[in-house]
């Protein structure tokens, strides 16, 4: 058993278009990081980025080798904040929860090298019970407190993701239980209320809310990339807004035009046409 | 080719800077997008300029001026057309801001209609070293312009003051600025007045006399972000150990790091002291009275 005292370790995943990155994602991390430091029981190992893969087909998205260049260049400077490229490197479009499943195995099996045998066999014994467990979400207890030595892995969101949740065929139900009641959110939130109230207004998520961290963000910062993009296209400077690398990155390779806004202007976006249709095929088959 | 005339402009922002954030470069980034994007782009912005208040202003939790310049000249380090000006920072008492306007006015005398070349040899034959460096590099960006988009070239430099909407807001606080100042800082320079959201000033000019007066040369700039980003967070976020990563140039946070510049002592420095302005003011108020 732990210590009494002994943080957790937690890594902190984020899933995102980074379209571009700007100093607003940046700033998630640094936030999430003070805030379960500062409850003392948590001790924040890595911070992940893992940008969407073009099978996302999103209006505007541009390919997946840019997003992640700039993101590498806009990681430069941390020391504890990197890029996964796992996701974007997928042809088809990864369910979050399936990137976090990915994570949370190459979690597992790195900190298990160091546990003893049959710690080993618990793992794998509960990765296979995990594959199967579908149906019984309900009953399911939290990762953390069955696989010591193995980091928390959580969501790194704002309250826009939260409020996703309650968009139509954007999220299956179950993986929302499973990201928020086996993982856990930290959720950065301007003015707390907004956060708040997505969680008061979801059952799953009221259900789950300890497993969600609500931190304050006290200086206000909404730098979107939507915006960045339009002034991008309007010849207006982002100069601050993003890291300087970043800035020049996109200024060289002349990113994020009229056109590029275009793209996937005529496709449905991956998880509205995936589960669309799996529910045009559950109506079919009754 | 159609000669376009454009007045070249020098952005000049007064403050304490305590410290610099992304948030004062990004006035410099709006500021000069506006001018060049309104009025059928009248206006080119050749240089902006950071001057840093001097320690006598005696604002609360000031650090000294060397940090602050340091640390401005850290974050600017990258920019190829804003640069900090420590004049200010170095008189003996506290300028006010219309001083610093004059002051800095003197390297942009506008010239006479005349040939450029002529112009040119002319005036570098009496300037100093410094305002030497400082024409070669305006002329210089003029001169890249006009070759490049057949400006006619012309000296008639304006400096403007950039501000936040606070600042425009400020000219109706009680004695902290003299009538007499405003009236040359907006009728003489002008202004460009970047606002965060919330703040109307438009309103606010409307319900000025002097600011309605020379509502020409106020100009608006909108930031489109929220961005409440202020130093004063900024201070308040050292001092409870809590990450400033992306808010200001890492170069800045090693700086502030390295000297331990923002600490809860600091935030009390000058705290029994009243600002020099309206210390000033009261001043001469009294020896009205008398």
């Amino acid at each position: 058993m732990e210590k009494s005292g002994e943080r957790k370790e937690v890594v902190l995943l984020a899933c995102g278009s980074f379209n571009p990155i700007t100093n607003m994602h940046l700033r998630l991390f640094e936030l999430a990081r003070d805030h379960l430091h500062e409850t003392g029981k948590y001790k924040v190992i890595k911070g992940m980025i893992s940008p969407v893969g073009d099978g996302y087909k999103k209006k505007g998205l541009i390919e997946a080798h840019h997003r992640v260049a700039m993101a590498e260049l806009a990681t430069r400077s941390s020391d504890w904040v990197t890029v996964d490229t796992w996701e974007s490197l997928q042809e088809e479009w990864v369910e979050t929860a399936q990137v976090f499943r990915h994570h949370y195995q190459q979690l597992s099996s790195n900190s298990s090298e160091y546990n003893k045998d049959d710690d080993v066999i618990l793992i794998k014994k509960k990765k296979r019970k995990l594959e199967k467990e579908e149906a019984a979400l309900e009953k399911t207890v939290p990762y953390r407190s069955e696989t010591k030595g193995v980091p928390e892995l959580k969501l790194l969101c704002g309250a826009d993701l939260l409020e996703s949740f309650g968009t139509p065929n954007l999220w299956k139900q179950e993986d929302i239980i499973e990201i928020v009641g086996k993982f856990g959110l930290v959720c950065i939130s301007r003015g707390g209320t907004n956060a708040q109230k997505f969680i008061y207004e979801s059952d799953v998520l009221w259900k789950y809310k300890n497993n969600i961290a609500v931190v304050e963000e006290w200086i206000p910062n909404e730098i979107s990339a939507t915006r960045i993009r339009r002034s991008l296209r309007r010849g207006r400077s982002v100069r601050y807004l993003l890291p300087e690398l970043v800035v020049d990155y996109i200024e060289k390779n002349d990113l994020y035009s009229a056109e590029s806004e275009e793209k996937n202007a005529d496709v449905i976006l991956a998880p509205l046409q995936r589960y669309t249709k799996d529910a045009n095929k559950n109506e079919t088959k009754k | 080719m159609k000669m376009v005339t454009r007045i070249p402009v020098a952005l000049l922002a007064c403050g304490s800077f305590n410290p610099i954030t992304n948030m004062h470069m990004r006035l410099f980034e709006l500021a000069r997008d506006h001018l060049h994007h309104t009025d059928k782009g009248r206006y080119m912005v050749v240089e902006g300029i950071i001057s840093p208040v001097s320690d006598k202003y005696s604002k609360k939790g000031l650090v000294p001026a060397k940090h602050r310049v340091a640390m401005a000249q850290l974050a600017l380090e990258t920019s190829d057309w804003i640069r900090v000006d420590p004049w200010e920072s170095e008189q003996q008492q506290w300028s006010e801001t219309v001083k610093v306007l004059r002051q800095h006015v003197r390297y942009s005398v506008p010239l006479a209609d005349c040939p450029a070349q002529q112009q040119s040899s002319t005036f570098m034959k009496t300037v100093s070293e410094r305002e030497k460096k400082y024409w070669e590099k305006s002329q210089n960006s003029l001169i890249e312009k006009s070759s490049s988009e057949g400006w006619q070239r012309t000296f008639l430099l304006e400096l403007k003051l950039l501000c936040g909407a606070d600042v425009l807001e400020s000219f109706g606080t009680p004695d902290l600025w003299r009538k007499e100042h405003i009236e040359e800082i907006v009728g003489k320079f002008g202004l460009v007045c970047v606002s965060r959201s919330g703040t109307d000033p438009q309103q606010f000019i409307h319900e000025s006399d002097i600011l309605s007066k020379y509502d020409h040369n106020i100009h608006l700039a909108r930031e489109w972000i929220q961005n409440e980003l202020s130093a004063t967070q900024v201070r308040r976020a050292l001092r409870r150990g809590k990450s400033i990563k992306y808010l200001l140039p890492d170069s800045v946070i090693d700086y502030i790091k390295q000297h331990n510049i923002y600490t809860a002592d600091s935030e009390q420095a000058n705290s029994s002291e009243t600002l020099q302005p309206l210390k000033l003011q009261s001043t001469v108020v009294n020896l009205l009275n008398d």
